[in-house]
Order: structure tokens, then C-alpha cells, then sequence
């Protein structure tokens, strides 16, 4: 028998509206320019208090924007009366639904937050991480560790000396810093499980700027022994030193390629200041054009490798963007000293508000930016654990 | 030809029913969080200190116990008030030594020739305008800069230490140019022996 139009007509119908409901449900688009992206709307209900304020932080971070139910792509709905319990739904459509429990509530929030984003995305979130910085009040000040958003802060050094530049060891409750303890800027490694800490690197002048490589098995490093502020990398526990710059200016901040292979830094050049990279195992350094912006430094590769964020000084401060091997870069927020989550896609950095520098939180692709709450004195150089 | 049209219905049917049974997922039982990662206090006891009680968490920090003294004139005394007059200035994001501030050096490597037994730490500092670690670094070479001009006048390289402070210790609070320029400064430190 013929199909008759009718028939024909129905079939496609619900053909082409199966095709169109999968396609729906891939919302993030796998790559995004920095700073174009544009917010997921979500919409939430049934939480408190806590937890609410926890989940809006969260999302408003992971690159979501709270609207109301018609706007909505997203809706998350749940309760914390006893623990979290959250339920996703796409379009009406549920997507998960889970119930929590242990540590706390702000815990359990967060990892609900990570749940969704995870759903989302396909990517981990990165609600249940943590950060170090340095708090200063004065010229002296101290190490703290906390969570991503600042809470459950806590020192970690009591030495009431300048410290400055924490960075964590890949995958390890270790922290590289420096330390004004004995009188002289030094770089430590100290082991936050056991509360061990040792000298890396004692030489005369400036030992600052620790990095340490992907794989955890050497440091990068800015001394001035040998008459400038250059360049060094050495083993994780402060031998085989080896110089990799000696350009009679100051360089300063090195941070690694996610693959070990490539050291980034800020230096000078013929008067103009400029981002570079030297091979690891040594060679010749190598520009990073910014273009569009001058005056770079603190740089940071991404975990991905695609990416370097760095601080523009052009007057004020200026976080910026730019591919990993260089072009045009991208100015996203007035801040400096940025810092890589894992995700490749948020970044924890520093701003000057009201007489002292204070954490925020950035999410690259949208410039959706959240302020840290702050502990008294001056936060910043963080550095976010991987 | 009647199976025929029997056949579309049933896959017409088919295809009706999928877009609404296929994508349901059933909730699942109770996520339990870990009480800590190692090394994490997640739930600070009231003290607020690290460290203590049971379980992988964050002990404190080693206090720093014989460790040898580093490079330089540890524990000798210093004085930072016999050359006050002649902390050496510098232009913005630079630390090249002006020629109008030479006669300052001049008068340090002076004082050292006769006191041979005396030394001298150079301290680097730079205005605000500069990022933190860019700023370390800055006062580095700043303190380097005038070092080198001591041993270009012929002071041995051990009697001159350096130190740099960034920004970390300006000379004058405030934001302006008034403010920024007496911060861009090498202060010299005398050290007599212990």
C-alpha cells in the first residue's frame, strides 16, 4: 500500500523531533573563546539558607545564571532539611537525581554543585577543591590553605615573617614557598600531612617564585646568585640546579607546560617586557606574543595546555588570555596573580578592594567573576591545588 | 497489503513511544562523603588550628630548628640609619642607576675602603605599580644594580649583600607619584662584624 501523506508527514514529524530533543541535551559546546560564552540559565528552588547560598556561588562560578522558570534551560530543585538531596531537570526532563550525606551541608551542597556541573558539562567541577595564598597584615604575613571559595581558611605557617608565592605539588599536600625567616627570601617545601618542612634553596640574593613540574619531580625557581634574577630548575628536593636563563633583567614568575617539556616566564627584552618560554631541559628562549596588551607577567599554563592566563600591567592590572603558542590576547577583569582549577577553565586570582588585595573566582569562558570572602589584612597569590 | 499498513502502524508506534521512555533515569541510593582526604581538615575543630586529633589531617608546621646559617653576614648588627642619605633612587619599571645618584654610591664604597672589616646590604624595594612577584624580582635588580656599581669601584663582591623587599615595605603610604617615587629606592644597610 502507498503510505499516504498523512502518514508520511506524521512520521517525519516525530522523526525530526526525537532528532531535535537529543541535540538539546548537548548545551555546552565542547571549545569556547574566552569571555564570549554565554551563561547557562538555571533556575532553583527548595533550599535554605546555607546550602542556597552555597549552590548560587557555586553555579554562578561553574558559568550558570539564575533566572526565572521561563527562562530556564535548567531547573534544580531539592531540599536541605537533614542533608542536601537535588533533583536536575532539562527542559522538564529529569536528568539526576541524588541525595547526600556526611561532613556538613555546605559540603554536601558543593558536591551537588559539582554533580550538576559534571551533568552539564561532562567535565568535573571543582566545588570540593582547595587554594593556598598568602595572608599579609602588614609586611609580615602567612600561608593559609582553604577551600576553593575561601572558607574553612587556615594558616598554615605562624612564623610572623614575609612569606610570599605558594604553589602546591601536583597531586600532593605539599606547598612550595617562600619565606623571609632567616632574613633572606628562601624557598621551602613543607608537607602540610606531616608538618615536615625543609629549605630547597638558600643561595645568596633572591630564591623565589616556586613552580613545581606536572610530574612533581623538579622545581622551577627565580634566583639572582649569578647577578640577575633569572631562571632556574632543579630536582624537587633542591638539587642538580640548573640555570635555563641569563638575561641580565628581571625575570620573574616560571610556570610549566602541562607536558614538563617548556618553562613560561616574564621577562624584558630591548625595553619591552614580554612573556617567554624556555625548554625545561634548557635551550634557547622563545617569545609568547600578547598581542593587544603590554607590559605581561605572572603567567600560568593551563592543565589542558591550550591556554595561558596572565596579568597585563597597563596602568591598573588586567587578567588576560591568550593561546598557549601565543596571538591575540583576550582581557577579561581588572585583577592579577591568576591561578589554573584543574578544569582548565576557572581561575582564582587577586584584586586590589578597599586598601588591600582581596581572592575572586573566574570563569573564563563567560567572565562571570565571584569575590572570595576575605581574611583580615591582604589575600593574595593563590594558587589553586591540582 | 493489509500486514503492509499493519507494519507502518506498529513502527509508527515505535517511534511515537521512544522519545518518552527513552531518556528517563531512575534516581540513585545516597551519595556519603569521605569524613577527610588525607591532609584535609574539612571540618576545622573549634580551636581553628590545624592539626591534632584522629585521623589524615594537616599537622602543624615544623618550627625551624637547626637549620645552618645561610650565605651573607648572618647575625651581624645592622644599622640602618649611617646611610640614610644616600638611598639610591630610581625611575619607574627601571633599575638602571641615574647618573645624578652616583655620588651616593660613591660615598658607601668610601666608607668601606676605610673600614675594610665592615660590610653592607643593599635593600631593593619598588612602588605598588608593579604585580608582587614582578615587583620581588624588580627590587632585585635594583639592589643589583647599585652592587655592581660598588664592585665596579673596586669592593669585593662578599662585602655586599643584597635583599629584596618588592613592594612589601614602602618608604611613604599612598597612591601618587609623590608617593611611588620615594618608594623606588636601594636603601643601604651597614654591617659590622658580630
Amino acid at each position: 500500500m502507498k503510505i499516504n501523506k498523512l502518514t508520511f508527514l506524521f512520521f517525519g514529524l516525530t522523526f525530526s523531533l526525537t532528532l531535535a530533543r537529543a541535540e538539546e541535551i548537548i548545551v555546552e559546546k565542547e571549545t569556547w573563546q574566552p569571555g564570549t560564552k554565554a551563561p547557562v540559565p538555571i533556575t532553583m528552588s527548595g533550599f535554605s539558607s546555607e546550602v542556597d547560598a552555597t549552590l548560587r556561588f557555586d553555579l554562578e562560578v561553574a558559568g550558570f545564571k539564575f533566572v526565572g522558570a521561563e527562562q530556564a534551560v535548567y531547573a534544580l530543585t531539592g531540599n536541605n532539611n537533614g542533608n542536601v538531596q537535588g533533583a536536575l531537570a532539562l527542559a522538564k526532563t529529569p536528568v539526576f537525581s541524588k541525595a547526600y550525606s556526611g561532613v556538613s551541608l555546605r559540603r554536601q551542597a558543593h558536591a551537588l554543585a559539582d554533580d550538576v556541573v559534571q551533568a552539564v558539562t561532562g567535565k568535573k567541577g571543582v566545588a570540593q577543591t582547595r587554594i593556598a595564598f598568602k595572608v599579609d597584615t602588614g609586611p609580615a604575613g602567612e600561608i593559609y590553605v582553604s577551600d576553593y571559595d575561601g572558607h574553612n581558611a587556615q594558616a598554615v605557617t605562624h612564623d610572623n615573617t614575609i612569606v610570599a608565592a605558594p604553589c602546591w605539588a601536583p597531586g600532593q599536600t605539599v606547598l612550595y614557598y617562600t619565606s623571609y625567616k632567616f632574613d633572606n627570601p628562601d624557598i621551602f617545601r613543607h608537607d602540610l600531612g606531616t608538618g615536615q618542612r625543609k629549605a630547597i634553596s638558600r643561595h645568596s640574593g633572591l630564591n623565589t617564585s616556586a613552580a613545581v613540574s606536572p610530574d612533581g619531580r623538579r622545581v622551577a625557581m627565580i634566583l639572582s646568585k649569578d647577578g640577575a634574577p633569572d631562571v632556574y630548575v632543579c630536582d624537587a628536593d633542591g638539587t642538580n640546579l640548573k640555570r635555563l636563563t641569563a638575561t641580565r633583567e628581571d625575570d620573574s614568575s616560571p610556570c610549566w607546560s602541562p607536558d614538563g617539556q617548556w618553562i613560561c616566564f616574564a621577562t624584558k627584552s630591548k625595553d619591552r617586557r614580554m612573556l617567554c618560554k624556555v625548554p625545561a631541559s634548557g635551550g634557547t628562549a622563545e617569545r609568547i606574543s600578547t598581542g593587544g596588551v603590554s607590559n605581561p607577567t605572572e603567567p600560568d599554563w593551563s592543565p589542558d595546555g591550550k591556554w595561558i592566563v596572565f596579568t597585563a600591567m597597563m596602568g591598573g592590572f588586567e587578567i588576560c588570555v591568550v593561546p598557549a603558542s601565543g596571538g591575540s590576547a583576550s582581557v577579561l577583569v581588572s585583577g592579577e596573580d591568576p591561578s589554573w582549577a584543574a578544569n582548565s577553565r576557572t581561575v582564582v586570582f587577586a584584586r586590589r578592594r578597599g586598601g588591600g588585595r582581596g581572592l575572586s573566582l573566574l570563569d573564563v569562558p563567560t567572565k562571570q567573576v565571584k569575590d572570595v570572602p576575605r581574611i583580615s589584612g591582604s589575600n593574595s597569590q593563590p594558587s589553586w591545588a591540582k | 497489503m493489509k500486514s503492509a499498513k499493519f507494519l507502518n502502524l506498529i513502527v509508527l508506534g515505535l517511534v511515537l513511544t521512544v522519545p518518552f521512555v527513552g531518556c528517563k533515569k531512575k534516581p540513585i541510593g545516597v551519595t556519603t562523603l569521605p569524613s577527610s582526604r588525607i591532609g584535609t581538615p574539612t571540618e576545622p575543630p573549634p580551636g581553628g588550628i590545624i592539626g591534632g586529633g584522629t585521623g589524615p589531617s594537616s599537622a602543624p608546621a615544623e618550627p625551624f630548628v637547626g637549620t645552618p646559617p645561610g650565605p651573607g653576614h648572618p647575625g651581624w648588627p645592622e644599622d640602618h640609619e649611617k646611610f640614610k642619605a644616600q638611598t639610591v633612587y630610581f625611575d619607574f619599571d627601571s633599575a638602571v642607576v641615574k647618573s645624578g645618584e652616583k655620588s651616593k654610591i660613591e660615598v658607601v664604597s668610601a666608607y668601606l675602603k676605610a673600614n675594610p672589616s665592615h660590610a653592607v646590604k643593599i635593600e631593593g624595594n619598588c612602588d605598588e605599580r608593579g604585580t608582587e612577584e614582578y615587583n620581588r624580582s624588580l627590587g632585585e635588580r635594583r639592589a643589583l644594580a647599585v652592587r655592581e656599581a660598588l664592585i665596579a669601584d673596586g669592593i669585593a663582591p662578599d662585602r655586599v649583600d643584597t635583599i629584596s623587599f618588592g613592594e612589601d615595605k614602602p618608604a611613604v603610604a599612598g597612591h601618587d607619584e609623590a608617593a611611588y617615587k620615594m618608594n623606588r629606592r636601594d636603601e643601604f644597610v651597614l654591617l659590622t662584624p658580630k
